[in-house]
């Protein structure tokens, strides 16, 4: 059966510990950047951080796709 | 002439537009179960990123999301969290769920269980759960049709025609044309919500204020506790958020119209690909954040916050914007009830109906008997949408918190090899259960939890405990595919 990479799993967690967890950290109004309030702001930005963090992980699973070596066979 | 007159011209010319687009695709193409419900699994990236926006983004999201910005303020940014999120989820879920679904010929969510857990009862409960929460869901989309329609016509057009014809169009495409019509009509619909989003998000606190940064200024300056969780609640606050964000993000993809749309893409890596670049179509989400955001300090007092945004832009704009913006709302609506009809339908045929009471369906018949059904599902929800009970109201509070008792069925089902039929259904029961008696109480949050979170923790628990008790048994995705399951 095929499992993700450890890899991948840890460049997903990136975006779920910046976005979810750390919540009482970053819900506040200042530093006001660009005008937004910090919390609007901290989640823009994370709306475009995401994408980088899953291309990571996709670049991870695609080398894992690549290696002659794996075991299972599948496709990935 | 009459602003109501040019602005209704514009809703029907893209509304005959939409039915134009979806009606068109699906002619010169034999339209059999498959073709009808997957698209043949041949849709490259950029159709399954426009169906999957399409359907993501609904009416809820269109006027929901300005709507809470104005009546609850920042607990409306647990939207801009679980949306990148799922996409994250999806990312582990929705490609392993397409190699296996190209294996057994899968066309539906149920079809999964009944595959993986070889049950065909515990298929047919996971394709009841499914439609029972599906229909207040299309619900919604007509009662926000008939609202948009409403007021976008300055009162032209009442909600109840609005919400007949618009639904028998998407009942006719649907019929003639299935998932690859829907797609098409999705593209226009995309098209004119982000045109129009942009627009309008930027316009409006331009024109009010000056520019976003000094509407921000003068809502600190007033309402600064608006602007912070748990805003204009009072127990919304940050475990509130938490709960909620893991919630939906883990339980968005078991909606089974959107486990379904999986199907469609052409290849796993597609799918992959595709959640990757899915969290920048939210970019649209804070603009609709902006504009209830401005409601609040220029409209105060309105009775139904879902309409800040739509009378923001009657406020603002001529009659010919009106008309645009109510196209594309109600084509925001069609698209997702569209692919909600076509699964349900779907569910209902081939997963309750076939393998419970009639088994030996043949194909042709599964589908002739799906099509019939969207005829009967559509006026089902006409006439819940007509007379708006408060039931379904709150069973729609249960949508997501329902559909996600399904998430360690398919998880685990991917991904455990301990796991038993037994532990997936006992647990999908408890979870299910808990969440209905929880709303129905009234107790939605309970401690500042959400409680479709606190279901999926008992759902989990059940399931640990009943397999731990059960013995193993063989994955059903690791047998060589049956003929039966296909088209």
């Amino acid at each position: 059966m095929y499992k993700p990479s450890i890899g991948a799993i840890l460049w997903a967690l990136i975006p779920f510990i910046a976005i979810c967890f750390s919540v009482s950290l970053w819900d506040r109004i200042y530093p006001r950047i660009l005008g937004l309030p910090f919390n609007f702001f901290w989640l823009i930005t994370w709306l475009l951080l995401t994408p980088v963090c899953m291309w990571g992980a996709y670049r991870q699973e695609a080398r894992r796709a690549s290696d002659p070596r794996r075991e299972d066979g599948g496709t990935p | 002439m009459n602003p109501g007159l040019i602005a209704l011209a514009f809703i029907s010319a893209i509304v005959s537009a939409g039915a134009f687009v979806g009606f068109y695709a699906g002619t010169r193409r034999k339209m059999d179960l498959e073709q009808w419900i997957v698209g043949d699994r041949g849709f490259g990236m950029l159709l399954v990123w426009l169906l999957m926006a399409g359907e993501v983004y609904t009416t809820f999201t269109f006027l929901g999301a300005s709507g809470w910005a104005y009546s609850k303020g920042a607990p409306v940014l647990y939207i801009l969290g679980y949306q990148p999120l799922m996409y994250v989820v999806s990312f582990f879920i929705l490609p392993q769920v397409w190699e296996v679904g190209r294996k057994f010929c899968m066309q539906t969510q149920a079809d999964f269980f009944h595959v993986r857990y070889n049950n065909k009862y515990l298929a047919a409960f996971v394709a009841l759960v499914g439609v029972i929460f599906i229909i207040p869901y299309l619900q919604l989309q007509l009662t926000g049709l008939g609202m948009i329609v409403e007021v976008a016509s300055y009162g032209a057009i009442h909600r109840t025609p609005a919400m007949i014809i618009a639904f028998l169009i998407v009942a006719a495409f649907v019929f003639t044309s299935g998932i690859r019509g829907i797609a098409w009509v999705s593209v226009l619909k995309d098209l004119l919500l982000l045109f129009s989003a942009v627009f309008v998000g930027v316009a409006i606190p331009y024109i009010y204020f000056g520019g976003i940064g000094p509407m921000f200024a003068e809502l600190v300056r007033a309402k600064p506790a608006h602007l912070v969780m748990p805003g204009s609640t009072t127990n919304l606050g940050h475990s509130w958020y938490i709960s909620t964000v893991l919630l939906v993000a883990f339980g968005f993809y078991m909606w089974p119209q959107f486990f379904g749309a999986s199907f469609s893409a052409k290849s796993s890596d597609t799918l992959r690909r595709n959640a990757v670049i899915m969290p920048f179509y939210s970019i649209t989400m804070p603009l609709m954040f902006f504009i209830g955001l401005a409601a609040t300090l220029i409209l105060p007092g309105l009775s139904n916050g879902d309409l800040s945004m739509l009378t923001m832009v009657r406020r603002t704009f001529p009659g010919w914007f009106l008309g645009l913006i109510g196209g594309a709302g109600a084509l925001t609506a069609m698209v997702p009830a569209g692919v909600m009809i076509l699964t349900a339908a779907t569910l209902f045929a081939k997963n309750m109906c076939r393998p419970i009471l009639w088994p030996g369906m043949t194909d042709q018949q599964v589908a002739r008997l799906a099509k019939t059904t969207v005829l009967v599902i559509t006026a089902i929800a006409l006439c819940s949408a007509i007379y708006n009970s408060p039931t379904l109201v709150a069973l729609l509070l249960v949508g997501y918190g329902g559909v996600a008792q399904f998430f360690p069925g398919v998880v685990l089902g991917l991904y455990s090899k301990r796991v038993t039929t037994s532990g997936v259904f006992a647990g999908l029961v408890t979870g299910v259960f808990v969440f209905v008696a929880l709303t129905l109480a009234k107790r939605d949050p309970l401690m500042g939890l959400n409680a479709g979170f606190i279901a999926l923790c008992c759902n989990l628990a059940v399931v640990a405990a009943v397999c731990l008790l059960t013995p193993s048994q063989c994955n059903g995705f690791d047998e060589q595919p049956q003929e039966s399951m296909g088209a």
